[in-house]
This record gives structure tokens, C-alpha cells and sequence, in this order.
């Protein structure tokens, strides 16, 4: 137990005749960031909103912090931090007003819940707000306030569901190097995203999840690794040449991307792939504008896992 | 938990006043859409069918009882925003007694209904209306009165909860209006055709403006009201605040 803040075995929910999660299971090591990837509707948000006591199970064991959240479920309120979809916050009140509003909440005492209002603000770099309301805040300082806000009591476990949904790439490089600075301080986080690159970038371990269960876990390069080691890309200058590039290459499973004029295919050697490629091209007179070596890219692994292949179109 | 009840509760409550210090003027047309409604009926429609004394003295407790029932309005508005703003999920994924999101709301609600009820009894005094039988006699129907809003209260509550979408609050902010004037507020149920005359008598909110009257010395007011202007609300409330309730609580579903 002393090593893992969050353990699900086998939870189920199901709205009406739609099972939002379909036994999930979930193990996440205390002080680590995990990240869990899927599709809109693949049941992450339901997993959030259970394992922060806002959604009973239907079914299953759900245990965040060493405490069970449908029966002990004010323990585990003690002990999390909840960064929603949404912010969280109060629209009409201003950035100090909602951080002591909720301190207080935490019965953290007036005098206690000023102070650490203080230096939330500070940390997230919002003293100069002044009175303004949250309305009138940038979508950046509204997720940096809602942040503050579910770090009042420097949680033992943090949830983050879809953190960066919407923000600018500025507003989204602020969030994570606020998440990177939490870890340092032994939180352990679970985040929820669509995002392959923030999983990438942010998760030491990786939950794929889709229709309410985990379809692979591992680490980045470990799911990298399952489909299938290096890839070769070749961009062409025109599409129209692409048919004819498929047959004549000495390439299996070859996938085409129409619109980047782009094919890309596993291989196992890569020096003979490439140099046969090359030839190949040269002796049909098909003129390309890249040749790559590489690993597979996350989006792969997950459209390889879900079989979701609507962006990847396998060619004959 | 409970042991922080009632921290909790004040804290919600002050909560709503800080909310009323960012935004004054909300707080002040609220208080002015009554008093409005007050002069456009007493001065302007010029109704007051079947009264027989001054329509002044008719019409006033008539409009507090009124402006209790349009409460109901404000306080499904404020859930619903509450409900749809994610603020709602913080509260409850924090370590707090749940219900206090509840009380803060009933707390701050009736405070802006009393305040209501002082502005609009004052307006009503500088319009030259002298309500008898003293300061008891107001402070009974001012009681009643807010008796009846805390129904109106809970009704709100339960709405949102249960519609809890933002077209719904349109729907029912249309639908109190009909339903706030089938009552005896602005004219008297003998001078309706018969069938809308029972219904407006049986209106609960008739019951309340009728004992107000009574209390307050209107002349040509039928008395014997008080109880159903006591038993009406406490039977609403029997149904809805428990239903209110239970509802929030399953918001985990």
C-alpha cells in the first residue's frame, strides 16, 4: 500500500446503455505521473470524477491514497487535488477571493487560508490580478488559478483531467512546467489527455485506454517498442506518383498518407532499407522530397492499438 | 465531517455576500424589479378588479407575496450556474460538509428576500400606505411571508438540480409568471369567472397574501388564513426539500 497511491480493479459505470468504464484496471507508484491517453469517449473523464469521489462505481475496487472512495470517501477528500475539464472556480469572485474561499473550505482556518492564498498567487505568478474577476481572466491564468486551487493543501495525489484542453501553446507550456515542478515535491499525478505529446513529455508511465479499459501500458518507449521498432518515410514530390511508389518499393505494410504525400513503412534493417528506397526511387524516376529513418511516433502506437486507422489508410 | 457543519455553511454564505460585493448593481436591480412591478401595477395598469378599498393597500401585500414567488427564479438560476460552471465538482471533491453548498445558498437567498421584503414595505410607507396592528403584526407577516419563499426556496433548488440546464431556467422564469399571477396578489378571486376564481383560492401564495392582509388590517379581508399560510409552505417543503436533497446527493451517480 506504502508504494501506491491508486489502485482500480475491474471498475465498471454504465450510463444508460453505454458503459463508460468496462473493468478498468489501474495501478499507479506513489510519487510518479501517470498518464492516461485516449479519445473523446473513451472514459476518461469518468475515471477522473470516480477516483476523485464525484462519480460512485458501479462496480469494482477503487482506492486512491490507501483510502476506498465510495466508502471512506472524506478520507480520500483529504488527500487529492482536482483540476476538472472546466475550471473550477468561482467566475464572479477574484483570483484571491476563490483561493481563500476554498482554504477555508479545507478548514484551513482565516488567518492560514490568507496566507497560503499569498503565496499561490505568487508561486502560479498572480499577485498582479488585483480585484479582477475570473470572467475577465486569459484562459492561461484561469488554468493556472484552478491549479492554485487544487493545490491548497499540497495533495497527496493530484488529478488532472485534460489540463491543456483549449489552452494557447503558450498557456500549455505554462501548465506543464507547473506540473513539473509538482513532482519534485514526491505528489503523485494522474492526467488524463488526447494529447500524445503531453503523455510523452509529462507521464513517466502511460495508460492507452479506450471504450472503458486500459488496451496497453507501459512506458513511452515501451509502446513505441510494440509496434514494431523503426519506420522509414518517404515524402514524394508529387501524389499522384504514390500508387506507383507503393508497388515498386521493397517495403511491407506500407501506410499512405495522401495529403502529406507520404508513405511510411516498418523495417527491419534500416541501412537496406534505405539504401534500397533510394535506388528504387532513382531507377523509376519518381523524385521525392524526404527520406526518413525513425521511431514510431505515439500517434501510431495508439491508432496501431485502438485500430482506429481513419488517419492512416493501410495501402494494398 | 458534521464537525465542520456550520463553518462550512458560513463560509458558503459569505460566499454569496462576497458576490454581491463584486457585483452591487445585480444585487440592487433585484431589489428594484419588485418595487417596479409594485408602481407599474398600482400606478400605471391600473387593476385592482373586485377591490373595494384603497387598491394601494390591497395591492401591496399582494406584490410581497409575489416577489417571494419570483425568488424562486433567482435561486434556480444561481444552482444552475453553479451546476454548470464545474465549481460545484470542486466543492464536492473537497473535504467539506457537502450540504453547506446548499444552506450558503438558502442562507444568502432569504437575506436578499428580507431585504426585499424592507425595501419594498418602505417604498410602499413613502407611497402613504400605513399598515396596522403595529410592529408585531408586521413582523408575523414578514414571517409568513419568508415562510413562503423558503418553500419557493427549495422548488428552485429541486429544478435545477433536476433540469439543471440553462434553457430550463428561461422556461420556468416564463412559466412563475402566469402561475405568480393565478393568485389573489393583484385582484380578488370573486372578480374571476368561477372556475379561475377556485383555482386562484386554492393558490398556496393566496393563502399567504390573504393572512398578510389580514394581519396588516387591509379592509374587507376574509381572516382564518394563518394557517394555511403556515401549513401551505411546510407541506411544499415537506416534499421538495427532501427531494432537493436527495437529489444532490446523487449527483454521484
Amino acid at each position: 500500500m506504502a508504494d501506491t497511491a491508486i489502485t482500480v480493479e475491474g471498475a465498471e459505470k454504465t450510463y444508460g446503455d453505454k458503459k463508460a468504464l468496462d473493468g478498468l484496471d489501474l495501478t499507479v507508484a506513489r510519487g510518479t505521473v501517470h498518464g492516461v491517453l485516449g479519445p473523446n469517449g473513451a472514459g476518461k473523464t469518468t475515471l477522473v470524477r470516480v477516483l476523485s469521489t464525484l462519480l460512485r462505481p458501479d462496480a469494482g475496487r477503487v482506492e486512491v491514497a490507501g483510502h476506498d472512495v465510495v466508502r471512506e470517501a472524506y478520507a480520500v477528500r483529504l488527500r487529492i487535488g482536482l483540476l476538472g475539464q472546466h475550471a473550477a472556480l468561482d467566475e464572479e469572485l477574484g483570483g484571491r477571493q476563490n483561493l481563500e474561499l476554498f482554504g477555508r473550505l479545507h478548514h484551513l482556518g482565516a488567518r492560514r487560508a490568507r496566507a497560503r492564498a499569498g503565496e499561490l498567487l505568487e508561486r502560479f505568478d498572480l499577485t498582479d490580478t488585483g480585484r479582477k474577476a475570473v470572467r475577465q481572466y486569459s484562459g492561461g491564468m484561469r488554468r493556472r488559478l484552478d491549479l492554485a486551487a487544487s493545490l491548497i493543501t499540497e495533495p497527496e495525489v493530484l488529478f488532472l483531467d485534460e489540463p491543456t484542453t483549449g489552452l494557447d501553446p503558450r498557456g500549455r507550456a505554462e501548465v506543464w512546467a507547473s506540473v513539473r515542478s509538482l513532482v519534485g515535491g514526491g505528489t503523485t499525478v494522474l492526467l488524463t489527455t488526447q494529447y500524445l505529446e503531453e503523455a510523452d513529455q509529462l507521464a513517466d508511465r502511460i495508460s492507452v485506454v479506450d471504450a472503458g479499459r486500459v488496451i496497453a501500458e507501459g512506458t513511452a518507449d515501451e509502446l513505441k517498442a510494440e509496434t514494431g521498432g523503426d519506420r522509414i518515410d518517404v515524402t514524394l514530390r508529387h501524389a499522384g506518383q504514390l500508387g506507383a511508389a507503393v508497388a515498386l518499393l521493397p517495403l511491407t505494410g506500407v501506410s499512405v498518407d495522401a495529403d502529406r504525400r507520404l508513405l511510411s513503412a516498418p523495417v527491419t534493417d534500416r541501412m537496406e532499407a534505405l539504401s534500397g528506397v533510394v535506388r528504387a526511387l532513382k531507377e523509376a524516376g519518381i523524385e521525392a522530397e524526404d527520406v526518413a529513418l525513425r521511431r514510431p511516433t505515439l500517434d501510431e502506437v495508439f491508432l496501431h492499438l485502438t485500430g482506429d486507422d481513419r488517419r492512416v489508410k493501410e495501402a494494398a | 465531517m458534521t464537525a465542520y457543519a456550520l463553518t462550512d455553511s458560513w463560509t458558503m454564505t459569505r460566499r454569496e455576500l462576497a458576490r454581491w460585493g463584486r457585483q452591487p448593481v445585480q444585487l440592487v436591480v433585484n431589489l428594484i424589479f419588485p418595487v417596479m412591478l409594485l408602481l407599474m401595477f398600482g400606478y400605471l395598469v391600473g387593476g385592482g378588479r373586485g377591490v373595494s378599498g384603497e387598491y394601494r393597500d390591497y395591492l401591496i401585500p399582494g406584490m410581497l407575496a409575489l416577489t417571494m414567488a419570483f425568488g424562486l427564479e433567482g435561486t434556480m438560476l444561481a444552482v444552475t450556474q453553479d451546476l454548470n460552471k464545474g465549481v460545484i465538482d470542486r466543492f464536492r471533491s473537497m473535504p467539506m460538509a457537502n450540504g453547506a453548498v446548499l444552506v450558503g445558498r438558502s442562507a444568502a437567498d432569504m437575506l436578499q428576500s428580507a431585504l426585499a421584503l424592507v425595501v419594498l414595505i418602505g417604498v410602499g410607507a413613502a407611497l402613504g400606505w400605513r399598515p396596522g396592528g403595529g410592529p408585531t403584526a408586521l413582523l408575523g407577516a414578514m414571517g409568513l411571508l419568508l415562510l413562503f419563499r423558503f418553500a419557493m426556496l427549495w422548488i428552485g433548488i429541486h429544478l435545477a438540480l433536476v433540469a439543471g440546464r440553462p434553457e430550463m431556467v428561461q422556461a420556468v422564469q416564463i412559466l412563475v409568471w402566469p402561475v405568480g399571477f393565478l393568485s389573489n396578489a393583484l385582484a380578488t378571486p370573486g372578480s374571476m369567472p368561477g372556475w379561475l376564481g377556485t383555482a386562484v383560492e386554492w393558490n398556496p401564495m393566496s393563502h399567504t397574501a390573504t393572512a398578510v392582509r389580514d394581519l396588516l388590517g387591509v379592509p374587507g379581508t376574509e381572516s382564518g388564513h394563518t394557517w394555511a399560510a403556515i401549513i401551505w409552505p411546510l407541506a411544499l417543503l415537506a416534499v421538495f426539500f427532501p427531494l432537493a436533497v436527495r437529489r444532490f446527493a446523487r449527483l454521484s451517480r
